[in-house]
């Protein structure tokens, strides 16, 4: 381990120079030997031009070399690759590795921080991390007790820490970051511990703080302008969130933003979205529980919101809104848009203008989801752009001490933050997704800092009537709202998807196989298990004229909860056929990187 | 399985005269059942002989409501960890089999002040919950679910019938939530 206190002398001469780093970083995402962003580009459209590997070929696949990372549980997030150097990342204590490709991956450096052990409570839902981000010759680090370190590229020593949030009060931190320009974009988790979530921008040359912005409270902390922040193409008005909310209860509201963030450089906006309002028993928080549940657009210069809307006014089934925002130029009744698509965890896949926030679309992307009927697309309506709550299903309607049954999507959604991708060959999103219902029953609960601020209790199992199966891999067209094609999965597909130049799509499974089907009809061309279930996502590379395909085993996360235990099924004799089946038959804990080639 | 059963009903004995010694398994085989035994009951709480909080399942399946009250905690504020119906996870014991392992006093021990075994291999850490209303003023509800579930008395998912809450829980309830 290799531990430097940052020099204060040293940071004035670094200062030079930081506003290129965005350049270098866009140059090197148009590369597409390098994998040099967990997302695949400011886009995240987890896209690659690499085309050696294709339909035709991809059967031929085999297992290049592989690397044991020497931790056990979930392994979420990707390598990186920068020129001859991988970089590859552990869940707690988040290890870094630089591995030299050029050397059958010998250790070029590797990083252990020390951290306290009681963080790793205070994380909900195992001691995940998303991954590491590289600019300027630096990669970046983010640990789970959210110190932020910028180490070396070349030799892994420390050129500074900052630290974002405080474990004690539950805030902890599963996700990369993002740098943008000059700065490095941060997010915080804790929607469980009734941490005030926000996004903060350090300067990536000093780590200094530069801006932070709540996604609830008053304006000011908010950063938004009431007169020019809009929603919904109108704006927000003075005390848009401190009106939503009863009291102070804004304070341990929630809306963390510990997803993936995207950059569009030509409308100079970072997009985000925020999680759920704490606690999960809504009678506690009445009113819309403004902003969470909202997808931000921001200017990475000093934070200010440009546009907001709101999926899930005042959430009733932790439908956390954190899912990535994948930017996109597509064609719309005959006009290029600049679009961004989103798939909520409630179950609505939303297209949006990005540049004012206009909603264009917003449909159901498992024909399951039941709490709604649909969004209000009326914009002369005065419910307009807010879901249709349908009774039967609303826990808020049904009131605390009351198990509401059949709620589809469950609390995980019909997606979680596993990253959907899209090919521009082809014009489709090719979705991990859950197919997942639940009972909720919301009580009362006590807020104490740094203890769970659940106030719900929820069973899960896979969708009734269906295929039996807790997951599908899906196509999804964003213009006309409508899913392509769907492949069922006996598990939740909980990795994230590439799709490349050879019209290929890689996903990977919680069984542990990873899996290439046909980016046009979904047939499956090629599988392979790998040592541990997946929730890694899957990225691509070429080295020496030859393309790989890297993937993250080892079983953990949200998945390793329930599903390791297995799902339990109110309705037993529905015919479910083992889809419910423990996770625990089939694979165990085990960090493991697979890399694959087609042989020479 | 059965050995665990023999050394959990030694401990137990034990522990009510504060006996540091483990001692062996009797030779006999022990019911499991004796050790959950409820043997009276005050306003809807259940008790075994040592004064020992356990549940109550009816013929009818009806649970008494500390047991339920218990079932809806625990999914509360320790599922995320321990997994549903106490069935454990990729990374956290399953505690149906702890809440028998483990006697009363020193789950309650466990639970207030918290675990670690961080290793080469295990990064495993219980926090402590003792200064958490919603676990502490609802602890030996938990405990009685866990057993009840540990024992197989009650399956898997929401129990289905249950009492309703005495008066007593309701003001107990109050006072310790504030």
């Amino acid at each position: 381990m290799k531990r430097l206190l940052t020099c204060s002398t040293m940071v004035a001469a670094l200062f030079a120079g930081a506003a290129s780093a965005n350049d270098g970083l866009m140059s090197a995402i148009d590369n597409p030997n390098d994998w040099v962003i967990q997302t695949g580009d400011y886009a995240n459209t987890r896209y690659s031009k690499l085309n050696q590997i294709n339909r035709h070929n991809v059967k031929r696949l085999q297992v290049a070399w592989t690397f044991s990372t020497g931790v056990l549980r979930g392994h979420e997030g990707s390598p990186l690759v920068i020129g001859d150097t991988m970089y590859v990342h552990t869940p707690f204590p988040n290890i870094v590795y630089a591995l030299d490709l050029n050397n059958d991956g010998a250790i070029k450096w590797k990083y252990e921080p020390k951290q306290d052990p009681d963080v790793i409570p205070v994380m909900c839902c195992d001691t995940v991390n998303r991954g590491l981000a590289h600019a300027n010759n630096t990669i970046f680090l983010h640990q789970a007790d959210t110190t932020i370190v910028a180490l070396d590229a070349a030799s892994g020593e420390v050129k500074w820490t900052a630290v974002n949030g405080d474990p004690a009060k539950g805030e902890t931190n599963t996700a990369t970051v993002l740098p943008v320009k000059d700065k490095i974009i941060v997010g915080i988790s804790g929607g469980e511990f009734g941490v005030q979530g926000h996004v903060t921008a350090y300067n990536m040359e000093t780590g200094e703080r530069e801006w932070r912005a709540y996604s609830m409270g008053p304006d000011d902390q908010m950063l938004v302008d009431p007169e020019k922040t809009t929603h919904l193409g109108k704006p927000i008005g003075e005390n848009s969130s401190l009106d939503s909310w009863e009291g102070d209860q804004w304070k341990i509201g929630g809306g963390s933003t510990w997803g993936w963030y995207s950059y569009d450089p030509e409308l100079d906006l970072i997009y985000y979205g925020t999680g759920n309002p704490s606690t999960w028993n809504p009678a506690q928080r009445p009113g819309d529980n403004k902003w969470s549940m909202t997808i931000m657009a921001r200017d990475p210069d000093d934070g200010m919101a440009r546009w907001f809307y709101q999926m899930t006014p005042h959430d009733e089934w932790d439908y956390d809104g954190i899912n990535e925002m994948i930017l996109t130029d597509q064609e719309v009744d005959g006009e290029m848009r600049k679009l961004l698509t989103h798939f909520d965890r409630n179950g609505l896949a939303y297209t949006m203008d990005r540049g004012t926030g206009e909603l264009l679309v917003a449909e159901k992307f498992d024909p399951v989801v039941n709490w709604t009927t649909g969004v209000d697309m009326d914009p002369e309506s005065e419910t307009y752009g807010r879901p249709q709550v349908v009774a039967e299903f609303s826990t808020e309607q049904n009131g605390e001490d009351v198990n509401t049954t059949g709620i589809c999507p469950a609390a995980l959604g019909t997606k979680d933050q596993q990253p959907a991708a899209f090919s521009p060959r082809t014009n489709l999103f090719y979705v991990p997704t859950n197919h997942v219902c639940m009972d909720y029953e919301p009580f009362r609960v006590s807020y104490t800092a740094g203890q769970p601020y659940v106030g719900a209790t929820l069973a899960m199992y896979p969708a009734p009537d269906s295929h039996g199966g807790m997951g599908n891999f899906i196509a999804w067209d964003n213009i006309k709202g409508e899913i392509v094609w769907s492949l069922p999965e006996k598990f939740s597909v909980w990795s994230g998807a590439l799709a490349t130049a050879g019209d290929i799509v890689f996903y990977g499974t919680l069984e542990g196989h990873l899996k290439a089907v046909d980016a046009r009809s979904g047939a499956e061309l090629y599988k392979f298990k790998t040592p541990s279930g997946i929730i890694g996502n899957v990225m691509t590379y070429k080295h020496d004229g030859k393309q790989y395909v890297g993937i993250l085993s080892g079983i953990g996360g949200w998945a390793g909860i329930g599903l390791a235990a297995g799902l339990t099924n109110p309705n037993d004799g529905l015919g479910a056929v083992g889809g419910y089946a423990a996770l625990s038959n089939y694979t165990a804990l085990g960090g493991q990187l697979t890399v694959f080639a087609l042989p020479d | 399985m059965l050995h665990h059963t023999r050394t959990i009903v030694a401990i137990t004995f034990v522990m009510p005269i504060a006996l540091g010694s483990f001692a062996h398994a009797e030779d006999k085989e022990e019911d499991v059942a004796a050790l959950v035994q409820a043997a009276y009951e005050e306003d809807g709480k259940h008790f075994t002989e040592d004064d020992i909080p356990t549940y109550k399942v009816a013929e009818d399946g009806t649970v008494d409501w500390y047991t339920f009250s218990g079932f809806r905690r625990y999914h509360s504020e320790c599922h995320v960890c321990h997994g549903p119906d106490g069935e454990g996870s990729s990374y956290a014991p399953a505690l149906k089999k702890s809440a028998l392992e483990m006697d009363y006093y020193d789950f309650v021990d466990v639970v207030v002040n918290g675990r670690k075994n961080v290793g080469a291999s295990d990064n495993s850490v219980m926090p402590s919950f003792g200064d958490n209303k919603n676990v502490m003023c609802y602890l030996d509800d938990m405990y009685v679910y866990l057993r009840a579930r540990g024992t197989d008395a009650i399956p898997r998912g929401r129990p289905g019938k249950k009492d309703r809450p005495s008066e007593t829980f309701r003001e107990n309830e109050d006072a310790c939530m504030g």
